[in-house]
């Protein structure tokens, strides 16, 4: 036992084990993520049984299984549900029953020693509308303008059809509003604008006045063209609905126009099912959120993330690169240049939040209050760049990401071999020359490092985002279509953001628990893909600038 | 180790062709009245912080011919070399008194432009220190550096420089390659390539074959051979050998001190000082 503890072997068994625990828990969590993430987008198959608590009229349940879990049967018996004597265990089952307009509540909790047989109707349907979530039942018609069109056979095919068409027409709909109208109002504020400037520097006269006016009436105009389109884009996309019975026995009509995507997942081979796999995990990631975000796309988080990311990029790289250069290379060593460099080492510790209250009081309230009086006065009291937006999430976070950048850089610079800037030197290169055309060329895959550790901390990053820029949901995204395309003033939305709001600012806990998973996946997705991108231009340029050091 | 040390200085009879130059007494009785003087140090004193490196140093180095450094690690003579094109500069605890005069001309006066001095007198380090750019852009930073972009030009040099470095053959058809790929060797005469492409008119060499094989050493020998039609050179080694075959001229310093400075053939075969014979007989070092 001496002899073994004298060995060595038990600090290899402990360092070892500590490599394992994390390697377990890095993993369990990774799977977690993608199990719970990836599973949301299955066509789960939807379940048809009945329900009858003694002393209670039976119902019927239909849904889909979300989990089941098992209980200690007394805490069932004090909810005052009575149980056969001796039953330690009961199962209880999560269906998610769906038509939440119609019941009002679309989660509910089954014991299992109550519900009758599962079945599993082939012909079920779930729809996913656009208002009030999910819906489950047995179709029964199809209408077109309130007449019969189909009636029992050859429905569901008429039905997919249809829907192909209604949501054709909603696309079109999305896109004259999104597009060509928020143009026109984004012009329409132009010249709301330009006529208040013209105001606050004396030159609105007659000319002018009538110019804005000849503007705003083609504008007003254009807009008339518009509406009238989107009317009977409206009332061509209100032609047709469908009828289905849900569970209570009720008949509901549905308007086809309310309705996203439509499947019998109990009718569905597994191929069909990973083909509707895939297109919902696309509409996932390319859609738009819905109702409060509990429903529907992630796409302007998505975009939000990653405009964000990239704007921080741009200005911490930079920042962070120079200051570093002149950390090592020009400054004079000695207490000042220490006291500095523990100065900028310890921001990096600095709470998040805290960044987030700096970023508010001085970029947003102070700089922002005051380029707005500068630039933009025209647009008092309305804040332009005086209020939370795209550029000061992306300031704040590359203030926050500042340290990581400049030690990097450090290393790097301290790494390369001094016979290098020798051998420059010795041609008769200035210590500027040697360090621009040798010195940081080699140092670059080492800034490269610090930008990876830089994003991947500012894109998971949260909490100061919520005080400098990030919303439950912005209406536009950071770019588009209008000039100056890139509006750093916007507000924008951001994947960890979302996570929080869908996760626990949600009214429909049980609905967004999956969107939560589905989104953490997402973001981890994309921290990986940002990653993954950096470190191969670092590997690009290690190989372009390898040396015998390394 | 005696052998080894020994068998160049037979080869090299004293009656070589300096040795009557010499009395027993002192090195400075070198009598370089024959030779243009390239390099001359006066009265050179080098202080690390407090400690001395260099005490009293005054020499001439003869144009056009190989000078070599020679002593045990640690007697200065890397830090002599470094006098010459003002390297010592980047040592922030280095001082330097007394002259150095190039062309009678003191590099260490005020106002001297340190990159223009350094043009004038190259260098070549212990180990291959290429830049992380292709063979050619190597050879042509220097040039670069002093705004030639005509791209002829460039390439002529490029060309003249390896050929004069002898890598022509070696390189010329992988000159846009990156200069990592070239062995040890080539990679040396890369270096030298690239300090001879701005013609210097003297090249200090540290140790250049220290870090190479047998075979890359004698390229590096016969180039210096070549090299020295043209240029003054100034070798530092701690192969008594190679300083016996490649140099006109010896220096032997000890601690900080030039103990002897004479013609190689007869520092070699027939020292001054009892410190000097110690050395080259292998008794320490």
């Amino acid at each position: 036992m001496k002899n073994w503890w004298k060995s060595g072997t038990p600090w290899i068994w402990l360092t070892g084990g500590a490599v394992t625990i994390s390697m377990i828990m890095v993993f369990g969590l990774i799977l977690l993520i993608l199990v719970r993430g990836f599973g949301t987008f299955w066509p789960h198959a939807i379940v048809e049984t009945s329900y009858s608590l003694p002393g209670k009229e039976s119902e019927r349940v239909v849904g889909v299984l979300r989990r089941s879990e098992s209980l200690a049967a007394g805490v069932i018996r004090e909810a005052g549900i009575p149980l056969p004597e001796g039953q330690v265990v009961v199962t209880r089952h999560l269906i998610k029953a769906g038509n939440r307009d119609v019941t009002g509540r679309d989660f509910q909790y089954f014991l299992d020693d109550f519900l009758g047989e599962w079945h599993y109707p082939r012909e079920m349907v779930m729809l996913e509308r656009r208002e009030w979530g999910d819906f489950f039942g047995m179709p029964l018609r199809l209408l077109e303008q309130g007449q019969v069109v189909v009636d029992g056979e050859g429905l569901w095919p008429e039905f997919q059809q249809r829907l192909k068409r209604s949501n054709s027409l909603f696309d079109e709909i999305r896109r004259i509003e999104r597009g060509a109208i928020g143009n026109i109002n984004f012009a329409m504020e132009r010249v709301r604008l330009d006529r208040r400037r013209a105001e606050l520097r004396g030159t609105l006269n007659a000319a002018v006045e009538a110019d804005l006016q000849a503007r705003m009436e083609r504008l007003n105009a254009d807009y008339a063209v518009l509406e009238q389109r989107l009317n009977s884009l409206y009332a061509e996309a209100r032609r047709d609905s469908i009828v289905l019975r849900a569970a209570s026995g009720q008949e509901i009509t549905v308007r086809l126009a309310d309705i996203v995507n439509a499947w019998q997942p109990n009718n569905m081979s597994i191929p069909a099912k990973l083909g509707t796999y895939v297109v919902n995990f696309f509409d996932f990631i390319f859609g738009y959120p819905r109702e409060a975000n509990t429903e529907g796309g992630i796409f302007p988080a998505i975009f939000g993330t990653v405009t964000m990311v990239l704007v921080m990029s741009i200005i911490v790289t930079p920042f962070g690169v120079l200051a570093a250069i002149y950390l090592r290379e020009y400054a004079r060593q000695g207490p000042l240049l220490k006291a500095i460099r523990i100065s900028v080492y310890n921001l990096a510790g600095v709470p998040s939040i805290v960044f987030g209250v700096f970023g508010l009081g001085f970029f947003i309230y102070f700089l922002g209050g005051g380029i707005d009086r500068m630039f933009y006065p025209e647009a008092l009291p309305a804040p332009t760049f005086g209020t939370p937006g795209l550029f000061w999430a992306s300031l704040t976070l590359a203030l926050l990401t500042l340290p990581v950048v400049i030690v990097s850089t450090e290393e790097g610079l301290a790494r390369i071999p001094s016979t290098i800037r020798q051998g420059s030197l010795a041609l008769g290169a200035t210590k500027g020359e040697t360090l621009w055309k040798v010195v940081v060329p080699l140092a670059t895959p080492a800034m490269m490092t610090g930008l990876i550790l830089a994003i991947a901390r500012a894109a998971g990053e949260v909490a100061p985002l919520m005080l400098v820029g990030v919303v439950k949901l912005a209406p536009t995204l950071p770019i588009d279509s209008n000039f100056p395309f890139i509006h750093l003033e916007r507000k924008i939305m951001h994947l960890g953001f979302h996570i929080y709001d869908v996760g626990f600012q949600s009214p429909h806990a049980e609905a967004a628990e999956q969107l939560v998973y589905a989104t953490a996946l997402i973001l981890v997705l994309l921290i990986v893909m940002l990653n993954l991108t950096a470190i191969t231009i670092r590997n690009r340029l290690r190989e372009k600038y390898k040396s015998d050091s390394d | 180790m005696d052998t080894m040390m020994n068998s160049p200085s037979q080869a090299n009879a004293p009656e070589g062709k300096h040795a009557h130059l010499f009395d027993r007494s002192t090195h400075e009785k070198l009598d370089l009245s024959k030779e243009d003087i390239a390099l001359e140090v006066r009265d050179l004193n080098l202080y690390y912080g407090d400690a001395r490196a260099l005490n009293n140093i005054s020499m001439k180095i003869p144009a056009k011919r190989v000078t070599a450094f020679i002593g045990p690690s640690g007697c200065g003579k890397s830090t002599l070399l470094r006098c010459f094109n003002r390297m010592n500069d980047l040592v922030d605890s280095c001082r330097i008194e007394g002259e150095l005069l190039l062309e009678g001309q003191n590099i260490y006066e005020r106002g001297v432009d340190v990159a223009e001095l350094r043009r004038r007198i190259g260098m070549v380090f212990q180990k291959p220190n290429p830049f992380p750019k292709s063979i050619y852009e190597n050879v042509a930073y220097g040039l670069r550096l002093q705004g030639v972009k005509s791209k002829r030009v460039l390439d002529e040099v490029v060309e003249r420089s390896l050929r004069g470095a002898a890598l022509w053959d070696e390189v010329k058809d992988r000159l846009h390659e990156n200069a990592f790929g070239l062995s040890g060797g080539q990679q040396q005469r890369l270096v030298i390539a690239r300090a001879i492409a701005i013609e210097p008119e003297v090249i200090l060499l540290d140790e250049p074959a220290s870090a190479l094989d047998p075979i890359s050493t004698l390229k590096i020998e016969e180039l210096i051979n070549e090299l020295k039609d043209q240029y003054t050179i100034v070798i530092v080694t701690h192969n008594m050998q190679q300083a016996a075959r490649v140099s006109d001229y010896t220096a032997f310093m000890y601690v900080g001190d030039l103990i002897e400075y004479g013609d190689t053939d007869t520092l070699f075969t027939n020292p001054l000082k009892k410190k000097t014979e110690d050395y080259i007989t292998g008794r320490y070092g």
